[in-house]
């Protein structure tokens, strides 16, 4: 589990996260939606330790991150896959080697059962045949599916997903989504996913915490969300005229 | 304000970059990588300017000599710029230009696309696995350049000399070896070190502190010469004061 408590965040006067507390369980699949800007990437990057908070603890199974010092924060980075927004893959090196990289540097596994990792990996996101590709050959949504694959490769403890399915077509989307629900239920992930994708988070969420100017306006599962009376919250899930249509039905 | 700031963000990063490499295997994969971009790809250019420069400074000094200035002056001064300034402190500059620019537009671009925080939520040392095989790179290799640079020097202002005949070969050579103080190459290849760490480690800090989007990128580059070139400038003087006086 990891948890969250108080978090603040303040980019010189602009202030990106106010009091901001949250709860992650181990084994779901746990959301933070909210609209553009309202600082989902933030509070992910203030939770790994890629920013640090102005306030407020980050506990990882109990763990409190924000006393840690450097090499103690290490090993729990080493515990921890992350999808960054962009891709963030390394433009250095092929499709292979980017989810070769973390084994290389930290697993004890030979060449040849890091290569069948590798394999193994990039079925997953169906990118079998395209591993010795550069990552500038590839399209917008083959970049995300290869840091999806990149940030699994290691079995992580903690997986963080930043908007794993934008640039991707619905279908395989959804195989995303599943991709991660199966991964999470199958090694007891705690598995955090930032979206503005409703069709996701309908899919694919355990809880959900909404995310608005800052705050933490909704927390909830799924069936909460559709039901709950907050303003904002409905604004956000009932922008589309499908959602509409779903709802007056 | 703005230098102290930097000075304790440098020393930061440098504190960070010296720490041991996480995997040995890939740390020498890189350094080898680093050498090739940094060593092997200047030998071209270095090559070049001080087949140049040691011919200028043969004509130049030839220009020079008359009544009762010796010919040999023509062979002892080539070897004096060449040692001295030419190898050990224009090379460097150069390459400022050339080897700078790369480092802090390559950390630079990867600090803007978040590989570098990619590389740390990996629970790698980014600053150290990008910077330390650079700056080891730069160490070994800039002294090899330099000495080819002095070699190259002497030899095209001897060539140059011959055709022409500004000179005889004798003159030439007697010039090249009057008064010859090896301690003078042990300089030049202390400066030319310090020099190599000052251009990479420079360079790096400005790309890895790079904010924002290729705007910046750009920006980091010229500040990554511009701030190596001048440093490197001001510890030619402390330098050469404290090791030549
Ligand atoms: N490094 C930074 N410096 C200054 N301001 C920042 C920085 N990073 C984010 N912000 C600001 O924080 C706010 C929240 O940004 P954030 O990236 O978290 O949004 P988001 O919810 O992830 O949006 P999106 O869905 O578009 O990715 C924005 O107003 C942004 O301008
Ligand atoms: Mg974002």
């Amino acid at each position: 589990m990891i948890e969250l408590k108080n978090i603040s965040k303040s980019f010189g006067e602009h202030r990106v996260l106010k009091n901001v507390s949250a709860k992650f369980h181990k084994g779901k699949v746990n959301f933070i939606i909210g609209r553009s800007g309202s600082g989902k990437s933030v509070m992910t990057k203030c939770t790994v330790g890629l920013l640090e908070p102005d306030e407020g603890q980050v506990l990882f199974d109990g763990r409190d991150f924000t006393l840690m010092n450097q090499r103690k924060r290490k090993e729990v980075h080493k515990e921890i896959g992350m999808l960054f927004q962009g891709g963030a893959l390394f433009d250095s090196m092929t499709v292979s080697e980017n989810i070769k990289f973390p084994l290389k540097m930290f697993s004890e596994m030979t060449d040849q059962e890091m290569d069948v990792r590798v394999v193994d990996c990039l079925k997953r996101v169906m990118l079998e045949g395209h591993g010795d590709k550069f990552t500038g050959e590839l399209s917008g949504g083959m970049q995300k599916r290869v840091g999806i694959a990149r940030a699994i490769s290691m079995n992580p403890k903690y997986l963080f997903c930043d908007e794993p399915n934008s640039g991707l077509d619905p279908q395989t989307a959804i195989v995303i989504d599943n991709l991660i629900i199966d991964i999470t239920r199958e090694y007891g992930m705690t598995t955090v996913v930032v979206s503005h994708d409703m069709n996701s988070v309908i899919e694919a969420s355990d809880t959900i915490h909404f995310i608005h100017e800052g705050e933490i306006a909704f927390e909830g599962n799924n069936a909460e969300m559709m039901v709950s009376k907050s303003e904002t919250l409905n604004e956000f899930i009932y922008a589309s005229k499908l959602m509409q249509k779903l709802r007056d039905r | 304000m703005g230098i102290i700031f930097h000075i304790g963000r440098y020393t930061r990063f440098i504190l960070r970059v010296f720490r041991k490499p996480e995997n040995g295997p890939v740390f020498r994969r890189s350094l080898v990588n680093e050498m090739t971009t940094i060593g092997t790809n200047s030998v071209g250019i270095v090559a070049l300017l001080s087949l140049f420069m040691g011919a200028v400074m043969c004509l130049q000094t030839a220009h020079q000599v008359s009544g009762w200035i010796p010919v040999y002056t023509i062979g002892f001064t080539v070897r004096q710029t060449m040692i001295l300034e030419f190898s050990p402190t224009l090379i460097p500059v150069i390459l400022a230009g050339k080897i700078g620019s790369n480092i802090a537009s390559q950390l630079g671009t990867m600090r803007v696309t978040e590989q570098i925080d990619a590389l740390e939520i990996m629970g790698i040392n980014s600053a150290g696995f990008l910077t330390l095989p650079k700056i080891l790179a730069g160490i070994i290799c800039l002294p090899l350049l330099v000495i080819m640079s002095m070699f190259l020097g002497l030899a095209s202002g001897a060539g140059i000399a011959y055709v022409t005949g500004v000179s005889s070969m004798a003159d030439f050579q007697y010039g090249l070896q009057v008064d010859f103080v090896s301690y003078d190459v042990i300089y030049a290849l202390i400066k030319t070190t310090i020099f190599s760490i000052i251009i990479t480690s420079v360079s790096a800090y400005h790309g890895y502190h790079t904010h924002g989007g290729a705007l910046e990128v750009a920006k980091s580059s010229t500040k990554a010469v511009v701030y190596s070139v001048v440093i490197i400038m001001m510890s030619n003087l402390i330098l050469t004061k404290l090791l030549l006086t």
